[in-house]
């Protein structure tokens, strides 16, 4: 049989053709990834305390800054290797296009970089130049509804359904009554015999025994119910009304495990452990405009809240544009709504019970990091804060003011620690005035 | 059957009783003498103070004076320029001695302020670092940034780029014994 070489040689050569350049694209594909990945690194190490890849922050975004820089201006990556290496340097010597970005972004000055090589710089080029992808749609809500209004609709359904159950026993009852009427009528009841046997009714009635045995259980129970409601009078446990801005303590102190004294700092030194004002929230959220989508979707699904939206309601306080970067707007204060409240014959001082005492915030607060909204958890009644100082001893350790005393008392009384009620903690004058 | 309406009318007040208890609103009180301040309180809404910037909003608080310095207090005297920052980088010194106390105390406050984002070792890695929510933090020991203690208090003064202002978080004192525990960290980087 004769040998066919040339037979599919075309197709042979564009397979390998095409082979190779599968070979060779993926390699520079890798190559790609690497330098991708390593210049995300670098980037979100060193610039992205003032950088964003799509929104301005304290410099400008920097997605496709080289082709911009090239189109633009005609710089090229020498430019930006000078730039980042010392970008004051830079505007030192004069370049026109250096002074004007430094102009333009308020004589913000850029941190010097001279420890990064062209090599890294090229890596967090390759990282800016990359697509902007699109976030995957949100999944669709489990369920479907809002979750939200679900304590709402389950209230409905049970009232509903108890006037529906009452209206059914009052109709049969009607009907019996009726049906009782239409008997006695035809005879076939005989109301005598009726008589002779007693209703349960008549007969419970009759034995006094048990007429008292539940006229007591009855005195009792609305002894109870009254002595109970009248004990809750003036108690706000459980509040939890509506803030202006959906402000989520489980977010801040739960997941980002922010001390609780970082925004409520003046409980170490004040009697108020204040709200914070809003420069402490710019703090943070003057880089963080936008919440991840998976907490952002959680909002939405679990709670029917989009943060992003409350974080908007508050540059919307401060007058702060995310666009400019700059507050631009006159500030507006927040309402708040208080939900712990003393009545004012009461002096509480935060900063006794919190820096000196060493309370946890928990132990009055409760758990605050898992409220997603506040609500008041312990009753603040004076029962509440007298148990307290009952059962807690004094904190002695390190405190010169208790040295002398603590001495004495331990060698009068031979005992290493007192409670609060013992050094004067129950004394109406301490709290009352 | 007289009877048994009565019982349901008691029966049905009691109910009402005690559903009054709704947790979005405050509950009902007995008499409350005392109960509302006739005096001023702090972040109190007050309605009808005729001076002050933010009277139109109610506001209880006040801005003091400009110019004008309490006791025990003095005012701090770069700017919040670049200008400002250099000089202070430069000049400023930290008047507290290096006691215990307030070694003690400005790693409590560090813990509470800056541990978030800088991180326990102050190398940059917070938990805010580490879960990606704030990104770019500096480690102390830039060779670039080259803080000195007039720098460190200088930027918790005022913040700079990303950081805010922690003024109104922790007083004079309290920025100093921070200042302490940087440069402590610093060194303890500068180590390895």
């Amino acid at each position: 049989m004769k040998k066919v070489n040339r037979r599919n040689s075309i197709s042979r050569i564009l397979g390998t053709a095409l082979a190779l350049m599968l070979v060779f694209s993926t390699v520079a594909f890798a190559q790609d990834e690497a330098a991708i990945q390593a210049g995300e690194k670098l980037f979100k190490a060193n610039c992205a305390a003032c950088h964003k890849m799509d929104a301005m922050s304290t410099g400008p975004a920097l997605r496709g800054v080289e082709a911009r820089l090239d189109e633009d201006e005609g710089l090229g990556r020498e430019w930006l290797y000078k730039w980042i290496k010392n970008s004051s340097g830079l505007i030192k010597s004069g370049d026109p296009y250096a002074v004007k970005v430094y102009e333009q972004y308020n004589k913000r000055q850029m941190t010097a970089f001279p420890t990064l090589s062209n090599e890294d710089i090229d890596n967090i080029l390759a990282y800016t130049a990359q697509e902007k992808t699109t976030p995957p749609p949100p999944p669709p809500i489990e369920g479907g509804g809002v979750p939200a209004e679900a304590g709402v609709s389950t209230q409905v359904v049970l009232v509903a359904l108890i006037v529906l159950f009452g209206l059914l026993a009052l109709g049969l009852i009607l009907v019996r009554k009726t049906l009782r009427r239409f008997a006695i009528a035809n005879g076939t009841i005989n109301l005598e015999e009726e008589i002779k046997r007693p209703s349960i009714w008549k007969a419970f009635v009759q034995n006094q025994f048990l007429v008292f045995v539940t006229t007591v259980f009855f005195l009792l129970g609305s002894a109870y119910f009254a002595y109970g409601y009248l004990m809750q009078i003036g108690i706000d446990q459980g509040y939890e009304p509506i803030q202006p801005i959906h402000y989520s303590h489980r977010i801040h102190a739960g997941v980002n495990k922010i001390e609780c004294k970082y925004c409520h700092s003046s409980a170490r030194v004040s009697k108020h452990s204040g709200i914070p004002s809003l420069n402490v929230c710019m703090n943070c959220h003057k880089n963080i405009a936008n919440v991840s989508d998976d907490v952002k979707q959680e909002g939405i699904t679990q709670y029917g809240v989009d943060y992003n939206k409350e974080i908007e309601k508050l540059y919307e306080a401060v007058g702060w544009d995310p666009a400019q970067q700059e507050y631009v707007n006159e500030p507006k204060p927040v309402k708040w709504i208080r939900i712990h409240n003393l009545p004012d014959f009461v002096y509480f001082n935060h900063s006794q019970h919190v820096s000196v005492a060493g309370v946890e915030c928990q132990t009055c607060h409760g758990e605050i990091q898992e409220m997603e909204i506040v609500a008041q958890h312990s009753p603040l009644t004076m029962g509440w804060c007298i148990n307290c100082h009952r059962e807690t001893n004094v904190n002695f350790k390190g405190n010169a003011y208790y040295e002398k005393i603590h001495e004495q008392l331990k060698d009068k009384y031979g005992v290493e620690a007192f409670k609060a009620a013992e050094m004067g903690a129950l004394e109406c004058g301490k709290c009352h005035y | 059957m007289k009877s048994l309406i009565k019982i349901g009318v008691v029966f049905g007040i009691a109910l009402l009783l005690t559903s009054c208890f709704d947790k979005s609103q405050p509950n009902y009180q007995y008499f409350p003498n005392m109960y509302e301040s006739v005096g001023y309180e702090a972040y109190q809404e007050v309605k009808g103070v005729p001076y002050g910037e933010y009277a139109k909003y109610n506001m209880e608080a006040q801005i003091p004076a400009d110019g004008s310095v309490k006791r025990g207090w003095m005012p701090y005297e770069y700017d919040d320029t670049n200008e400002g920052y250099d000089a202070a980088k430069a000049e400023l010194t930290n008047p507290l001695a290096e006691t215990e106390d307030n070694a003690a105390k400005g790693k409590e406050l560090y813990g509470l302020y800056c541990a978030i984002c800088h991180g326990n070792k102050g190398d940059g890695q917070g938990h805010l670092a580490k879960t990606e929510k704030f990104l770019g933090i500096p480690s102390y020991d830039d060779a670039v940034r080259a803080i000195t203690e007039g720098s460190i208090y200088h930027v918790l003064m005022y913040g700079r780029n990303n950081m805010g202002s922690h003024a109104s978080q922790i007083d004079t004192k309290e920025r100093w014994q921070v200042v302490q525990h940087v440069l402590k960290l610093k060194a303890e980087l500068e180590k390895k």
